[in-house]
């Protein structure tokens, strides 16, 4: 669900950062709406973290600058830390310390009104109500993982920054913990996730940016796939007549069409205006057709496919 | 109710820190062996009043006895300030531990990176984290004086004595200079381990700081130094001149980008 405002809840304009002679970031020029779920894939290295850390007013940046609502980092620094939530690559939590106290420390340093309240209403939403008096060091990955989510949103923030929130995690706890964010999403957070697992991108995230120093890309998954591999509809037949593919060749909105046993592949722009066109040659040229359906291609190949490239 | 951030420091620190056995060791049982130490000693010698003028103490010291005394209490009270230095040794001591800890154990606990992300500025950071080290270490201290001065009046029975420990210039030393030595060691302590990444390397590195006290107790345990009255005023302004230096200088060491950045 992304509710398009005018004003976007994050900008950076040229943000860039030098650690000495290495370039982390490059020119980094983004745009996040509000209630957005944002996707910041790349690979180890790339400078994501950097990049989170300037956006959270960790780090200053070596040139250009970003606004997260509307608050300048590096002039509003203090405003950024109360608009944002940050979920740390690792959890960092007291472990001699109860996860209640955990959450109660940051409460508190959020200036949070009812620091009870959002306490128990967080350990409650996230399952750990009943474990609130147990120290931290106690907890399982995902447990702690929660508790780190939990201390992230105790102040209400605006957007949340999620650095690998399921990283180490087992299969059980990562869907835990997507399921969560799929609720924040449903609550309209706006949500800057950076995360390794593509699988996870494709299905959390409205936009995805893959970057690697400096932005390759920004779009919405399904339109990074039809942007990188086109739209490819796979027709199903009985049996293939080669004169049918020389048919289909011919007309004007097809921009390939391939042969696969007895499937014809046909890429094209618009799947959903013309697939009716092209069932009605294929069927009056005498085919059976079986079944029709789009050919996917994972958010894995086109990030595998971004990252050839910008090697 | 809201708290202010310092005070949340403080409390955190506490709630981690005193779960530490090791800290917990050097709060309680440092001063109570310090306090415990020259009570031994003066109850071993609580007959030397009977000795009259035939100790031997230096004459630097001799100078500084009240005339009030004899001899006999002199000696005592010679006795008594050698220890007294150790009151001085304690707030440098103590902290040490507890501060070198706060900042190397946030780092080891990868802890440190959401607390600088929430909005707390270094300096209240910095002074919650000093506040931490320095109370337990001056409480601890002034506990175990008390004690001492309770001891000393049980084993001497002696008025003059309590009244030559009472003096407004060994109150300064320990009730004023105490603290001040505190909060500088707990700077040293703090700006070492914001560079180092073992909590052991930072205390011991920070433990530096104990060696003009040290230098103080021999002096004065060999006659060579007296601590005067002048020595205590002298010693007192160079600690609040190296405390403002020091804190100055913790502040600016402690770079959150080079702490987030540079340690793995």
């Amino acid at each position: 669900m992304v509710i398009k405002q005018d004003t976007p809840m994050i900008t950076t304009q040229n943000l860039t950062r030098r650690f000495g002679e290495t370039l982390a970031v490059d020119s980094l020029n983004l745009e996040v709406y509000p209630g957005e779920v944002f996707g910041f894939l790349g690979p180890n290295g790339a400078g994501k973290t950097t990049t989170v850390r300037m956006l959270t007013a960790l780090i200053a940046p070596s040139g250009g600058t970003a606004f997260i609502h509307g608050y300048q980092i590096g002039k509003h620094d203090m405003d950024i830390r109360r608009t944002v939530g940050l979920l740390t690559e690792t959890p960092g939590l007291y472990d001699s310390l109860s996860a209640e106290r955990n959450l109660k420390i940051f409460a508190q340093l959020y200036d949070v009104p009812d620091a009870d309240a959002a306490v128990q209403k967080y350990l409650g939403m996230l399952g750990l109500w009943e474990r609130r008096s147990d120290p931290a060091g106690t907890f399982s990955k995902g447990m702690r993982q929660k508790l780190a989510i939990a201390r992230a949103l105790l102040h209400e923030p605006d957007v949340l920054f999620l650095d690998e929130p399921t990283a180490g995690l087992d299969p059980e706890a990562s869907r835990l913990i997507r399921d969560f964010i799929l609720e924040l999403r449903s609550l309209g957070r706006t949500i800057f996730l950076c995360t390794h697992n593509l699988d996870e991108a494709d299905r959390l995230c409205d936009r995805i940016g893959v970057f690697k120093t400096r932005l390759l890309v920004v779009d919405s998954p399904a339109r990074l796939r039809s942007q990188i591999f086109g739209r490819k509809v796979v027709f199903h037949l009985s049996r293939l007549d080669h004169g049918w593919v020389d048919l289909l060749a011919k007309l004007p909105f097809i921009e390939e069409v391939a042969v696969q046993n007895e499937k014809i592949i046909i890429t094209l722009a618009e799947p959903e205006k013309y697939n009716p066109e092209i069932v009605r040659i294929l069927v009056n040229a005498g085919a059976d057709i079986q079944f029709v359906g789009e050919l996917r291609r994972s958010l894995e190949d086109v990030y595998l496919r971004l990252m050839k490239e910008s090697n | 109710m809201r708290m202010n951030k310092i005070q949340v420091i403080v409390l955190k620190e506490w709630a981690e820190v005193f779960k530490n056995k090791l800290v917990m060791f050097t709060v309680i049982f440092l001063p109570l062996i310090f306090t415990a130490l020259p009570l031994v000693i003066l109850y071993a010698t609580r007959d030397v009043s009977a000795i009259g003028s035939q100790v031997e103490i230096p004459d630097g010291f001799r100078s500084v006895c009240p005339a009030y005394m004899n001899s006999g209490e002199c000696f005592q009270l010679y006795i008594v300030r050698q220890f007294l230095v150790l009151f001085m040794l304690m707030p440098l001591m103590i902290p040490v531990s507890i501060a070198a800890y706060s900042i190397v154990g946030e780092k080891t606990n990868r802890s440190l990176e959401p607390l600088l992300a929430a909005p707390i500025t270094t300096t209240q950071l910095l002074i919650g984290k000093n506040l931490a080290a320095v109370i337990p270490a001056v409480a601890a201290t002034w506990f175990g004086f008390l004690l001492f001065v309770i001891g000393v009046f049980i084993t001497t029975s002696s008025q003059n004595m309590i009244k030559a420990l009472l003096d407004p210039m060994w109150l300064a030393a320990i009730l004023v200079l105490g603290p001040l030595l505190s909060i500088l060691s707990v700077n040293l302590a703090i700006m070492v381990s914001s560079r180092v990444n073992d909590p052991r390397v930072a205390e011991q590195l920070s433990a530096v700081v104990i060696v003009p006290v040290m230098i103080l107790f021999f002096g004065q345990v060999t006659g060579f130094l007296i601590l005067k009255s002048s020595l205590v005023i002298a010693l007192g302004i160079f600690v609040i001149l190296a405390d403002v230096v020091v804190s100055w200088l913790t502040v600016r060491i402690f770079e959150r980008e080079h702490i987030l950045t540079r340690w793995k």
